[in-house]
Formats: structure tokens, sequence, C-alpha cells
């Protein structure tokens, strides 16, 4: 059969012909350049005073191990902490009580509205305002035993963290469309079970991006607990530096730790996504 | 038909400025299938909600087996029923929706479940059979694993009429069942709505159909801003109608 053939109306038939590829010289001219800029900068570091030695030497001592690991341990449980009193806070938030609904207005406004390594400072300063704490009659201790850097950077970074959240669980739960709420009702669900069953396990789709966000934000946000103390990655990182004044190398060292946990946790941020689209990527029928 | 089931008093409501129902009383008899029919703003789908609380009446009373609704008298005072109290007479009515509002994230079996399990703290084995047993009813036995996204419109509708018959409610309230459907669709629903007619639920349905209306309704009542302007046996009202309004909605609908 061949191509010249015509058709009804004198319309040449081009159901058998081919598409030529596209010529895409523009991509090769932007990718030439661009391999250009970074053997530059690579260049510029290759002969920068940077002594890779000691960068090789310091990626897996002992003290740099040990300061991820406690980075990971706090931005996980802070994060947890962040998580619980965000859902607790955005329910208050979004009910009918008005008592509720401005403790948890008052809240966010604090703790959203100073910066962050104010309110570790605060924490871990607690003894200045409080030299003794306790229950009256039960419990009571110094401030200073109690106030350690680990709990002071858990609830600085964990009360920062709630009311970030809190708004996050707000959008959340309010992008659930309001049928849901009605039709739990109608089958008898109180407000907070309909929120338990039915709202939360729906706003968890909309809100995972966003959460995982902020937990890459909580990771990096532990360095700032280095200037209250707490042994992550970064402190122990200038210890050294302080120690052998190989400045640069060791913040490389450190910069190399966050790139890798935060690479890690997307892959994993997708599986959760996965769990939580049951029901919704299913189309065909 | 013996005493009556629902029996609605004087109720008022209005939404701002809007006054959606005004002095509306209103008689539903155990096993009559009543359908409401007017305009869109007429008050026939805010009577409804009233019934089941999702709305509360400005003033006056719906009685429901007796009990009066989301009120309580002491003292010659009305008091409101705490959430609690309001979710435990909703259980006596099942509610069918215009957007059939399924739950996503659950499948057709457990959004039939979910009621049974959850609030009337049902043996999960037992309510797995009897939600299989309303999948069988409704047509939809082999969907019961698939989610609502995998489910037709019409589908949807049916898994929502058998989640709400799961609550084993002595009242069905559906609120324009098809109106969100495509027109080949709404025979699947109807035809499950009439089996259930006949196998002697009490039933409200708001409605634009008035081929089912006049097919399977005892009593057909037409409102038209916020009032019922008539009401009767559905032979009547839509064979016969004597209110003007009635007859010029009439031949607009059909």
């Amino acid at each position: 059969m061949r191509a010249a053939r015509t058709l009804a109306g004198g319309f040449p038939d081009i159901s058998k012909m081919t598409v030529a590829r596209q010529a895409h010289w523009q991509r090769w001219l932007t990718a030439a350049a661009i391999v250009v800029v970074l053997a530059a900068i690579g260049r510029a570091f290759a002969g920068g005073q940077i002594e890779w030695a000691y960068v090789g030497r310091f990626l897996a001592a002992k003290v740099i191990l040990e300061g991820i690991a406690n980075t990971m341990v706090m931005a996980v449980l802070a994060m947890a902490l962040g998580i619980v009193l965000g859902v607790v806070v955005a329910i208050m938030r979004l009910s009918s009580n008005p008592v509720l609904t401005s403790v948890a207005a008052g809240y966010t406004w604090l703790f959203r509205g100073t910066p962050l390594i104010l309110q570790l400072l605060l924490w871990f300063n607690l003894a200045l305002v409080f030299p003794t704490i306790g229950i009256p009659g039960l419990w009571s201790a110094r401030a200073v035993d109690v106030m350690t850097p680990f709990l002071s950077a858990l609830l600085g970074l964990g009360l920062n963290q709630g009311a970030y959240t809190s708004e996050v669980m707000r959008a959340g739960m309010l992008s659930v469309d309001a049928g849901q709420y009605e039709a739990a009702h109608a089958i008898g669900m109180g407000r907070l079970r309909a929120l338990h069953r039915i709202i939360l396990p729906q706003a968890m789709r909309v809100v995972i991006p966003p959460l995982g966000n902020e937990f890459i934000g909580m990771v990096k946000a532990t360095s700032l607990a280095s200037v209250i103390q707490y042994p992550e990655v970064l402190h122990n990182a200038e210890n050294i530096y302080y120690a052998n004044s190989r400045v640069i190398e060791l913040l490389i060292v450190a910069g190399f730790w966050y790139l890798l946990v935060v690479s890690i946790l997307t892959p994993l941020q997708m599986l959760l996504e996965r769990r939580f689209a049951r029901g919704a990527l299913q189309i065909a029928r | 038909m013996t005493r009556p089931i629902v029996a609605i008093r004087s109720v008022s409501k209005t939404f701002g400025e809007f006054q959606a129902l005004k002095r509306v009383s209103l008689d539903v008899r155990e096993g009559e299938v009543l359908c409401l029919i007017g305009a869109s703003g007429s008050g026939k789908t805010t009577l409804l909600r009233c019934i089941n609380q999702l709305t509360s009446a400005d003033s006056g009373g719906i009685w429901l087996d007796g009990e009066l609704l989301g009120l309580r008298e002491q003292g010659g005072r009305l008091h409101r029923l705490t959430p609690q109290q309001i979710a435990r007479q909703r259980l006596k009515t099942g509610m069918v929706f215009q957007r059939f509002n399924l739950f996503p994230h659950m499948t057709a079996l457990e959004n039939i479940t979910e009621g049974p399990v959850q609030v009337q703290r049902r043996e999960r084995e037992d309510a797995r059979a009897e939600a299989m047993e309303l999948l069988r009813r409704v047509g939809l036995a082999a969907k019961a694993d698939a989610y609502p996204a995998q489910l037709s419109g019409g589908q949807q509708q049916r898994v929502a009429i058998a989640r709400a018959l799961a609550m084993k409610p002595m009242l069905m309230l559906f609120d324009e069942p098809t109106s969100a459907l495509d027109p080949e669709l709404v025979g699947e629903v109807l035809s499950v709505m009439k089996e259930l007619a006949r196998s002697g639920m009490t039933m409200m349905v708001v409605t634009h159909e008035v081929g089912f209306a006049r097919e399977v309704a005892d009593t057909v009542v037409y409102m038209d801003h916020g009032a019922i302007v008539e009401s009767g046996p559905a032979a009547d009202v839509l064979g016969a109608p004597r209110e003007a309004r009635t007859r010029s909605f009439l031949s607009a609908v059909i």
C-alpha cells in the first residue's frame, strides 16, 4: 500500500506514516552549559584548601555516628510529640467549644510566633525561673537536673512542631467533604469516633506530603539544639573542629550525613502515601 | 397503617433570612412510604434532615416512635439532649444521601459493617455475614471488596442503602437518592427502593421521580416555600391535584 493513496475528499492517507523524532537541541545545549558550570565549581573545590583526607577520616568516626544517631532519635521523638500535639490542637481548633478553640489558637500563636532557638534556650534555662519543679507534696526536683539538654531539646522542638503540625492537620481535616461527617453521624457516630474512623484516615492522604516536609525540616532543626549542648551531629562536628581546626572538612561530614538521612526519608514517605491512598488510586472498574 | 411512627408538629426553621420551614406538621405511619416533592428550596430536604437531626428545628417538635427528638422536657422547659443522646436517637433512622457519601477509604463491605461494629459493638463475624446478605439484597454481592471509586454511581448508592439498613433502622430517609445519577443508573436504585417498600419498611423519600412516587408511595406531600401545600394518597395528589400550585409544579416536571 503506497502512502500516496488519497482518501475521500482528496486528502492523503497518513494513517500508516510514522511521526519523526524531534531534535531536542535546546536540551543538549542546556546540559552542556550545566556541565561546564559544574566542572568549574568542581575544579575550584579541588584546588581549594580542603583536606579531603580529613573528610574521609571523620565521615564514620564514632563521635560523628553517635551524633547522627542522636539527631535521628531527637527528630523522631520530637516529631512524634509534634504530631500528637498537632492532632489534638487541630481537633480543639475545629471544635464548637469556644474555650478549646481559643486555647488552641493561643498555643499556635505563641509557639509559631517566637524563634525556635529562643524557645530552646528558654527551656534549657528554665532553672533560672523555677529553681525547683514538681508536684507539691508528691515529688520535686532541682530544675537543672530535670532540664537536661535532651529534655529541653525534646520539649522545645516538639512543642514548636506541634504548633505547625496543628495547622497542617487542620487543613487536612477541612479538606474532607462535609458529607463524610454527615454520613458518620447518620450511622450514630459521635464526633471523636467520626474523626478517628472516618475523617482522619482520609485527611492523612492530604497531610502526608506536608508532614514529610515538616519531618525533613525537623531533622535539620535538631542542629539548633547544639546551642543547648545536645550532642547531635553538628554539635559533635563542632567539638572536633574546635580541637583540630578542620572547620570546612567537618562541616562537609555533617552535611553529608544530613543529605543521606533526607535521601532515605523520601522513599519512605512514598510508601506511607501509598498506604493511605487506599481506595483512591483504583479507578479501573 | 397504624400509629404514627413520625409525628412532626409545627416545625419551623430559618437559615439567616431564609425561612426554610414554616410551621410544618406531618404524620408518617408504620409501613408507610411517603414521598416529598417540590421545587428546590421548598424545604423538603431540611424537613428530612430535621428528622435525623443533621439540622435542628428552631421551634416545634418531632416525635419518633413516641420519643421527642433532640429535646427533653423538664419542669415546663425544654433542654437540649447531649451529643451522645442524639447519636442514640439517630440509630432509629437510616439516611441515604444525594451524593452517596460512602467512606472512600473502605471497601463496600467495610462501609456496611462500620456502623454495626464500631457503634453497635456487634461481633465482626455476625456483622460481616449480615452485610453480605444486604449486599446480595441490593444485587452487589460480587462487589463486596470493591472500593467506592471502583463502583458506578448507581452501585455506590445501592451500597449506601445497604449501609443504612445494616443499622436496622425503623425509618429510612432518602434525600434525592437518584438526583446525582446518570439517567441509565436511576432504575437500579429505584428498584432496590421498591423492593424495600414492598418488604414493609417505613420510608420518607425526597424525590423528583414522579413515576416512582406514583408507583410506590402511599402518600405524596407537595411542599412549596417551606410549607406543605397538599398531601394525600399518591393517586389523588399526582392524579387529581386540588391546588393550583401543585398542578403547575407537576406540569413542569412531567
